[in-house]
Formats: C-alpha cells, sequence, structure tokens
C-alpha cells in the first residue's frame, strides 16, 4: 500500500499538523518532514476532521437500483467525505434477515469506497406486526447492531417495548422513525399554516412527539437503547432533552435539510421538496440547530434518500418523500452550524463522526487520527464555495433540495483505510482490498 | 393580463376586476342574440382535462370555450396519473405537442396545475386541485354577489361548513379579502384547518352568532363519509348545529344572500326549503359560472403568445 503524507493540515480547527498514513494506520501525527516513497496531499488551510460517519442512508439496493446502488452510494458518500455509511432495511426484499444484511455488507466491501454497515429491519417485511430475527442478523457477518423501520414507525407499543428488550442481549439499539400512523393519515406536509394554504394534508408535529415520549418511557423502563431518527420539531428537542434528563440511554439525530430548509418551499408544490419527516418551520429549524448545539440531539445523519426522476417529476401528493443528503451534508453543517458559531469544527467531528460511530458500534471509525488508528480521515476546505447542482452529483438521483443554494464548505480529500477515495475533489479508484 | 389561473392569489382587485366586468360584458352580449356564441377564440384551442369526475365544472368550462368558438377537446382521465398510465407530465406534453393554447385542468391532487405550468406553454386555467383552490368558482362567487348586491367592498360573507377539505373556501378568502369583503368561516373547528389563524379572516363556531349580520352566507358541501373519520359525530348533529334551515334563514338580514357552489346535500348542510327560496341565488351561480369562464379564458388566451383574439 502508498504511504500518504497529509502537510499541513489544520487538526479540527485547532493546531497545524503533518499525518503520516501507511498500510492503512495512522503512524505519525505532528510536524513530519519530507518522507521519500510517500506521497504528498497538501492540506493547506484545510481542516482535518476523523472521516465521517452516516448513520441513516438509504441506498436503495437491492430493489432500486435505478435510484442508487451500494456502489453509486458508497461513492456519494466518499465524495461527501464519509468513510462509513448504516445502510437502511427498507429495501426491496426488506434487510429482515442474515441473508440480505449480508448480501448488502459484501456490496459494500466489493465497491471499496465507503464501510457499509447495514442495518436490520425490526419487524418482519417492515411490517410492524412480528419480530424479524434481529439475532441471526446480529450474529452474521455484517454484524448488525442498529435496527429499524425506518420508512414505518414500530408504533405498536408492546412491540417496540420487547424489540428494544430484546436487542439487549447483544448491545443492539432500536433506531425509531417517529410517526402515530393514526394522526399522520395522507399527511404530505407539516400541519400548518402552509399545508393549510396549499391544501396538504397536515402531518402535526405532535404524531412525532407523542412517538418520542412514549419510546424514552419505554426505553427508560427496559434499561435498553433508544435512536431517534431524522428528530423535525422543537417539541421534540424538548422531549429529548427531558430524556436525556432522566438518565434513559436516548440519542438522536437530524438531518441536514431540517437544519436549513422550511416547509415555505412546498409552495412550488416540486416534490424535491417533500421528505418525512416533512420540512418544518423557521421556529423548528432554530430550535433543532440549538438542540445539536447543546447535545441534546447527538448527531447528524443525512437519511439520504435517492428517488429517480420520474417518481419525483409527478404531483406531489404521488411523490415518494426523500432527499439526497450525502454529498451535500457537510457544507450544510459548515453553513448552519459553523458559520453561525454554534459549533467549532471539533463539534462537527464529534457529530458526524465520533459520535454516530460509537452509536453504531463501528470500531474502527470515528477516530481523530493518531498512531496506530485506522486510517479514516477526511480533509474539508472551509472557504471553497460551490452552488449545488443536481447534475453535478455523482448518482444516477438528481433529488437533491439544496440545488442552487452556495455552500462554503466543501470535501476535498478522503483517506479510507489509509487510501484516498477522494482526491482533490475529485473520486479515486477507491480502495479495493 | 397574468398567464395562468392557478390560484386567487394571482389576482389582484385590478385583474380580478377587469375578470368580473368581462364577464359582465359577455353575459351581455349572449343575452341579445339568437346564435350564442362569439368568434373571439376561432382557431384556439382549449383542453379540458379532467381528473376528477365533475359534470357541472367540465360542462361549464366546455359551454365557456364553445361561446368563444374555440376548439375544444376534453380529456376524462379515468382514474389518474397517480394511480397507472401516464405521467401527468406526459399528459402535459402530450397536450403540448397537440398545440393547446389553454389547458383546463381538474385534478385530485393540490398543485397539479402549478406542475403543468412547468410543462407546457399554454395558459393553464384551474378548475380545481384537490383541497387547494377553484378560482373560478370563487370568480363566479363573487360576480353572483356584485350582481345582485351592487358591490364587494365592505360585504359580510359567511362561509360555512368543511373548510379544511374545501377548495372552494380557500379560493373564496383569497379572492373576497382581494375585493375588502370581511370573511367569517363557520366549522366545528374539527373542519378548519391548524393554521387558519393566519388567514385574513374571523372564525366562529357558532353559526347562530353570526347570522344577524351577514350579506352573504355561502353553505359549503359537507361530504358525509366525513363523519366517519370522527370530524363529527354523525349527520343529524352537523345539521343540527351547522346546517342553514328556514329558522337560521329567517334571522338573517332581509337582502342577504344564500349561495352554494354545488352539489347539494339537501337536508344536510341545507334544507331544501332554503335552496329553493327567494334568497338562494345558486341557480344564478351556474348560469354566471359561464360567463365568468368565458372572460377568465379570453383574458388569458388574449394575454397570450398568439396575441389577442
Amino acid at each position: 500500500m502508498t504511504s500518504w503524507l497529509i502537510k499541513g493540515a489544520n487538526l479540527l480547527g485547532r493546531e497545524t499538523v503533518d499525518v503520516l498514513i501507511d498500510d492503512g494506520t495512522v503512524r505519525e501525527v505532528g510536524a513530519i518532514g519530507a518522507r521519500p516513497g510517500s506521497r504528498v496531499v497538501d492540506a493547506d488551510g484545510q481542516v482535518l476532521l476523523p472521516g465521517l460517519v452516516d448513520l441513516h442512508t438509504h441506498l436503495r439496493e437491492p430493489g432500486r437500483e435505478d435510484a442508487e446502488t451500494v456502489a453509486s452510494g458508497s461513492r456519494a458518500a466518499a465524495l461527501g467525505g464519509y468513510t462509513a455509511v448504516c445502510a437502511m432495511a427498507n429495501t426491496d426484499p426488506v434487510a429482515d434477515t442474515a441473508g440480505v444484511v449480508e448480501q448488502v455488507y459484501s456490496l459494500g466491501q466489493a465497491a471499496g469506497y465507503v464501510d457499509v454497515q447495514p442495518i436490520g429491519a425490526v419487524t418482519v417485511g417492515l411490517a410492524g406486526q412480528r419480530l424479524a430475527e434481529l439475532g441471526a442478523m446480529a450474529s452474521s457477518a455484517a454484524k448488525v447492531r442498529v435496527f429499524s423501520d425506518d420508512g414505518h414507525c414500530v408504533s405498536d407499543a408492546r412491540l417496540m417495548r420487547r424489540a428494544l428488550e430484546y436487542v439487549k442481549a447483544f448491545d443492539g439499539v432500536i433506531a425509531q422513525h417517529a410517526q402515530e400512523p393514526s394522526l399522520t393519515a395522507g399527511a404530505q406536509l407539516h400541519e400548518g399554516a402552509v399545508a393549510a394554504k396549499l391544501g396538504l394534508t397536515g402531518w402535526p408535529a405532535v404524531a412525532e412527539e407523542a412517538i418520542i415520549a412514549r419510546d424514552a418511557l419505554l426505553a427508560g423502563h427496559v434499561g435498553s437503547r433508544l435512536h431517534v431518527c431524522h428528530v423535525s420539531t422543537a417539541g421534540s428537542v424538548d422531549i429529548l432533552r427531558w430524556a436525556k434528563s432522566s438518565g434513559w440511554n436516548v440519542t438522536a439525530e437530524v438531518c441536514p435539510h431540517h437544519l436549513l430548509l422550511t416547509d415555505a418551499l412546498a409552495t412550488t408544490y416540486d416534490p424535491v421538496y417533500k421528505v418525512n419527516p416533512p420540512l418544518r418551520t423557521q421556529s423548528d429549524v432554530d430550535a433543532l440547530r440549538a438542540g445539536l448545539a447543546e447535545g441534546v440531539i447527538d448527531i447528524v445523519a443525512t437519511d439520504h434518500a435517492p428517488h429517480t426522476t420520474e417518481d419525483k417529476e409527478c404531483e406531489w401528493a404521488a411523490a415518494p418523500p426523500g432527499m439526497l443528503g450525502l454529498e451535500t451534508a457537510l457544507g450544510v453543517v459548515g453553513e448552519t452550524m459553523v458559520a453561525t458559531g454554534l459549533i467549532d469544527w471539533d463539534g462537527v467531528a464529534e457529530r458526524m463522526s465520533r459520535r454516530p460511530a460509537r452509536i453504531a458500534g463501528l470500531d474502527r471509525h470515528g477516530h481523530d487520527p493518531a498512531p496506530g488508528v485506522t486510517a479514516n480521515l477526511t480533509l474539508v476546505d472551509p472557504g471553497a464555495a460551490w452552488t449545488v447542482d443536481p447534475a453535478a452529483l455523482s448518482g444516477p438521483s438528481r433529488n437533491t433540495p439544496f440545488r442552487g443554494i452556495t455552500l462554503s464548505s466543501k470535501v476535498t480529500t478522503t483517506f479510507f483505510n489509509g487510501q484516498p477515495t477522494v482526491l482533490e475533489g475529485a473520486l479515486t479508484e477507491g480502495s479495493k482490498r | 393580463m397574468i398567464e395562468h389561473l392557478l390560484s386567487c392569489d394571482d389576482l389582484d382587485a385590478e385583474s380580478a376586476t377587469l375578470i368580473l366586468d368581462t364577464a359582465a360584458q359577455m353575459a351581455h352580449a349572449m343575452s341579445g342574440r339568437e346564435v350564442r356564441k362569439l368568434p373571439t377564440l376561432r382557431g384556439r384551442t382549449v383542453v379540458n382535462l379532467f381528473y376528477e369526475d365533475s359534470t357541472r365544472t367540465r360542462v361549464s368550462f366546455e359551454a365557456a370555450a364553445k361561446r368563444l368558438s374555440a376548439d375544444v377537446v376534453t380529456f376524462s382521465a379515468k382514474g389518474s396519473s397517480v394511480s397507472k398510465g401516464e405521467s401527468l407530465k406526459d399528459t402535459a406534453l402530450t397536450l403540448q405537442a397537440m398545440g393547446a393554447d389553454a389547458v383546463v385542468v381538474r385534478h385530485p391532487a393540490s398543485g397539479a396545475p402549478h406542475r403543468l405550468t412547468g410543462w407546457l406553454d399554454g395558459a393553464v386555467l384551474n378548475a380545481g386541485d384537490g383541497t387547494h383552490e377553484h378560482p373560478t368558482q370563487a370568480l363566479l362567487d363573487a360576480y353572483t354577489m356584485r350582481s345582485h348586491l351592487g358591490r364587494l367592498e365592505g360585504l359580510r360573507v359567511a362561509i360555512v361548513g368543511d373548510i379544511l377539505h374545501s377548495r372552494v373556501a380557500r379560493s373564496n378568502v383569497s379572492l373576497l379579502r382581494t375585493f375588502g369583503a370581511e370573511v367569517t368561516l363557520v366549522a366545528p373547528p374539527t373542519l378548519l384547518p391548524v393554521g387558519v389563524d393566519t388567514w385574513p379572516v374571523d372564525v366562529s363556531y357558532d353559526f347562530d352568532a353570526v347570522l344577524s349580520r351577514l350579506d352573504v352566507v355561502m353553505m359549503l358541501r359537507v361530504q358525509a363519509e366525513r363523519m366517519n373519520a370522527s370530524f363529527f359525530p354523525s349527520a343529524r348533529e352537523y345539521t343540527r348545529r351547522y346546517g342553514l334551515d328556514a329558522h337560521r334563514m329567517s334571522r338573517l338580514p332581509e337582502s342577504a344572500l344564500v349561495m352554494h357552489p354545488g352539489p347539494m346535500n339537501r337536508g344536510m348542510e341545507i334544507a331544501a326549503s332554503v335552496a329553493d327560496s327567494a334568497r338562494s341565488v345558486i341557480v344564478d351561480q351556474v348560469a354566471n359560472g359561464v360567463s365568468v369562464r368565458m372572460a377568465a379564458l379570453y383574458l388569458l388566451l388574449s394575454g397570450h403568445k398568439g396575441g389577442a383574439a
């Protein structure tokens, strides 16, 4: 394996360091002289972060390879600075057996751009009726630790309780898509002034908040781990603060789009702005940013949800919800959290790398560069303004809600297992092993 | 004039007044004629694209276009593009290729007419989209009020019924406010949208409390199936609290109008005796619909490329 020397990087926005990588591992961090035989990455002015980890990615394979494949999603992830992504279970067939999760895992290994860690379904077929074979998925080669019916809520309280209890046997965590289904039948957009005006069926904040409160109580009661997916309302932040203050093991994520965009965008009726949970109001956006800065919301996760052009080129109500996110997440967090002074780059590392890696149980990810650590690293140019162009994204889908928005931070380099997957903002051949 | 008519928000007082005035001219021009046809849109193609059954609106638009001598093509899509078959975009591209100068669209999905404007060059007229808007209904309602009461500004109008699911209510709120009328929405709280507090209207849960000061009361159709979704306990209770019966009508001021966009549920939101009373202008609404739609088609198409017809 080639040896690499990163020169003059700004580690976590704190100090300038050089980093020597050899044989997949960080060997030295500090002021390092010329090393013959090492290829040099000039990182002057760039921020060095541990490789980003996404706890919430939809890769669409198996089933909808026209929208995304494990390989195409892996490349998008690498371009976004990620070295690991957790692939959601709502594929076709559903990732509810050891066979499917092992297939997704090995497709990720074969692609060689990021570690693809499958998430297992909580219930068979995401149907919310009976538990999937959680233990078999945990014991499989994919070593599943995160289980989620994402896209659907595990709405039955007894089933949710059993799932939380059961995964304690292998230190699993249930990642809940918090949406009370009886309050959201046919829901299209945040229930409020915009939906009222547009005549779109409302998705009330309480449908999310009620489930989070219930599940936090359940997690506390049975002493298990709950992770809350895509928190979208100000009220949810308050409930999470209460749950954490009660000492329960509850973590939560927020998506980049919920940190930047509001339901006002729906006035175009362009389904590129349709997502579940929906875009909400500016006061929700403000509360989510504050909650993320405070640590009540632990991490940023993309909910990267590719959809084909034909699936989105239709009436609002007919379109599936979901937005692309992998290639824009770091830039959006830069705009909404760093440029606003809410967190610094170390805070970004905590919320987009270290903490998600710990929640997902990814031991080789989420570590600051230090001798002996697996070289999963990301370099960010904080002053490389770029405007999001759907056509310039790497995958087959184009459904980014950030079209035309200028972001000041851009990922220039991603190292995965000591090999660059992205150099000077462009994909390499990947890290075949 | 505007390019499309998607929402009453597209209309300022000047353009809305122009439509009503033009409609009056159309009605006048028609009334004296043996052959009820004007040559105005000869050679222009108007497509009626109906994804929902609505005989009355479709026939009204067809009559309007034909009286202006336009070529009229009617597409009645069985089911919708939502379920299966050709996508709305492909339908739009087909109409574009056919050279449609105007597309009148009725669709069960809110915002479908907005989407169409991105895919074809012709004028798009919203003939009712989901629970969003139905602008020509509001225009014909305003025309009817103005012709009976002589003005719109300062009129006190109550819209009563299922506001939550009503495109007629949304269009009327917008247009009536543009004309300076005062609007009160009357409904059980379950049939008002969350966020209605941001609308420029008064809201009342008590029909009886507002009756005595109204110039117009507009009753909305209430679907009996709303009952099954617990919006109200029973049809009988709805009628008792929000139906317009003879007793409530007697408490209206002498000159007040009773309106309904149709089709009516006689005995549910409106008593038969009220619907057929001298106060009721419901039949006028239907007749005025043709004139207003003639005006809308004429103004949109003469503003469009191809020049004034």
